[in-house]
């Protein structure tokens, strides 16, 4: 589903972020991206919906490869991906289920049906209870929630996320964990980039690990 | 076609939204437009109902044909034969030389003058009276009638009418110009108002843009915004210059009746009317795409 072969990222003052990372992520897999802050997991993750583009190798997903591919077409394949992100990136000025219609109010859905699935999405992370709320009236763990909601609202094939435990307690940490574990069940291809090891342990799913821009686990043989 | 539908009504929902979120610079900018537009409009409104005073006064344009002394009877009568059949002449007058001399005999210190001569030099004259017309096809007919046979001068008071015509010429040149730098105005305050827009939702652009929308769907509410504040300008313009034609034509009522006349200033024609809607709902539009198309390039999602 995912296949990154000898893929590099170096940035425009010359530092390199990922070197050679050669690893594949097969569909309905659920995989966790480790590493300490700065070992390239967030530069790995912004290469598989084209945010950035590997300077080098290439990054397949779902069988066309991002690292080359065309401007016009890039929304069409974040449409197809699910993304979490590290910072949430929830807009305060609407209810959450605004927040989780946005995805679909550019997917040709007509109204009712957008409105169908949005409500389906909040319904799977447990927060359809809270769908007039403004997201800043939630707690960090209601808020990734939401979050999780808007990227699984379009059914993508694939789901990332970036860091979704972060700033999170135990017990809500545990619970988004099992959000993306139900996911995986259903045969959605989740890749969750975490620095908690102790998550990542419990879970006990294959893991990749960066260190310094290198996979130093879970990669395809050198 | 569907999902197209779909999405324009979004983005003019999102649009009236984005319009209504901002009720008081909304409405500014509409009235701003509307000022603008007013101007070159109501120029235009003045100087159509100029030339329609100018055609009302041309209505009775008189052109004198002349005939030579020796033009034979038979010439005479193929001539009034012929301006009588021509269907820019709406009335033929024939005055005979005798006719004229008696009437000169009936100016006081002219009649000894007149007892003295001992023929009459006096010409046959035809008066005519013309159908409304241009100015220029006047001369056109006096030019053709010089060149008939036994015609010895024509004359044709076209003078002051060209001098019309061009004053009007003038003024429409200068609603034109005006118009023009007006119309720039406006596009540079739509410019500025989507520049604003676009900042200040920076961050929903970079989300949409991160979840995968268009670029053309996210342009699309601005453009709405953009051609609805034009349109609304377009309307507040044709309501300011209603209004101020309906307190001209209360001075101008009196007036035109001490000259025995009836007459108001008419407004636009609905077609006219209609193209300053349009126009301004344009105008607005590409206020935007030009705001939309620098502006939207800075934000790319990181």
């Amino acid at each position: 589903m995912i296949r990154f072969s000898n893929a590099s990222k170096r940035y425009a003052g010359g530092q390199e972020a990922l070197s050679n990372v050669s690893f594949s992520v097969d569909a309905g897999e659920l995989v966790f991206l480790t590493g300490r802050s700065g070992a390239g997991k967030s530069t790995l993750f912004k290469l598989i919906p084209a945010i950035e583009r590997a300077t080098s190798g290439s990054v397949i997903v779902n069988g066309q490869n991002v690292s080359a591919i065309k401007p016009a077409a890039v929304p069409y394949l974040r449409r197809n991906l699910g993304v979490v992100f590290q910072d949430r990136k929830l807009l305060y000025d609407r209810s959450v289920f605004d927040n989780v219609l946005l995805p679909l109010a550019f997917s040709g859905f007509a109204p009712k049906e957008a409105a169908r699935r949005a409500r389906a999405a909040l319904d799977k992370v447990g927060m359809l209870s809270r769908e007039k709320l403004n997201p800043i009236q939630l707690s960090g763990g209601e808020q990734q929630r939401v979050a999780i909601a808007r990227a699984v609202a379009n059914r993508p094939a694939v789901l990332l996320a970036d860091e979704p435990t972060a700033n999170l307690d135990a017990d809500s940490a545990a619970a988004v964990m099992e959000i993306f574990i139900a996911f995986q069940q259903v045969g959605v291809t989740v890749l969750v980039a975490t620095h908690d090891l102790a998550l990542v342990q419990h879970a006990g799913r294959r893991v990749l690990r960066l260190e310094a821009g290198r996979l130093v686990e879970g990669g395809d043989p050198e | 076609m569907k999902a197209w539908l779909s999405h324009h009504a979004q983005a003019f929902k999102g649009a009236l939204r984005k319009l209504a979120g901002q009720p008081v610079s909304s409405l500014l900018n509409v009235l701003v437009m509307g000022i603008a537009l007013a101007l070159p409009a109501g120029g235009h409104v003045l100087l159509a109902n100029l030339q329609g005073i100018a055609l009302r006064f041309s209505l009775e344009p008189q052109i004198s044909v002349f005939l030579a002394a020796t033009a034979e009877t038979s010439t005479r009568d193929a001539l009034d034969k012929s301006l009588r059949a021509d269907a820019r002449v709406s009335s033929v007058r024939f005055i005979p030389k005798s006719e004229a001399l008696a009437e000169l005999r009936k100016t006081p210190g002219i009649a000894e003058v007149v007892a003295a001569l001992n023929q009459n030099p006096l010409p046959d004259t035809f008066v005519l009276k013309l159908r409304p017309s241009r100015p220029g096809e006047m001369d056109g007919l006096a030019s053709e009638l010089r060149k008939r046979p036994g015609v010895a001068a024509v004359q044709a008071d076209t003078g002051w009418a060209r001098r019309l015509a061009a004053l009007i010429d003038i003024g429409q040149l200068t609603t034109a110009m005006v118009g023009a730098l007006l119309s720039a105005g406006l596009i540079a305050v739509t410019f500025n108002t989507i520049r604003l827009q676009v900042l200040t939702q920076r961050e929903e652009i970079e989300v949409a843009r991160l979840l995968g929308a268009t670029d053309s769907f996210i342009r699309r509410p601005f453009y709405y915004v953009g051609a609805l504040q034009g349109v609304a300008g377009g309307g507040v313009a044709l309501a300011i210059l209603a209004g101020s034609l309906h307190l001209l034509n209360q001075g101008v009522r009196p007036l035109s009746e001490t000259y025995g006349a009836h007459f108001e200033l008419g407004f636009l024609a609905p077609g006219d009317a209609a193209a300053v809607a349009v126009l301004a709902g344009l105008l607005g539009w590409l206020g935007a795409y030009l705001s939309v198309s620098i502006y939207l390039r800075g934000i790319e999602p990181k």
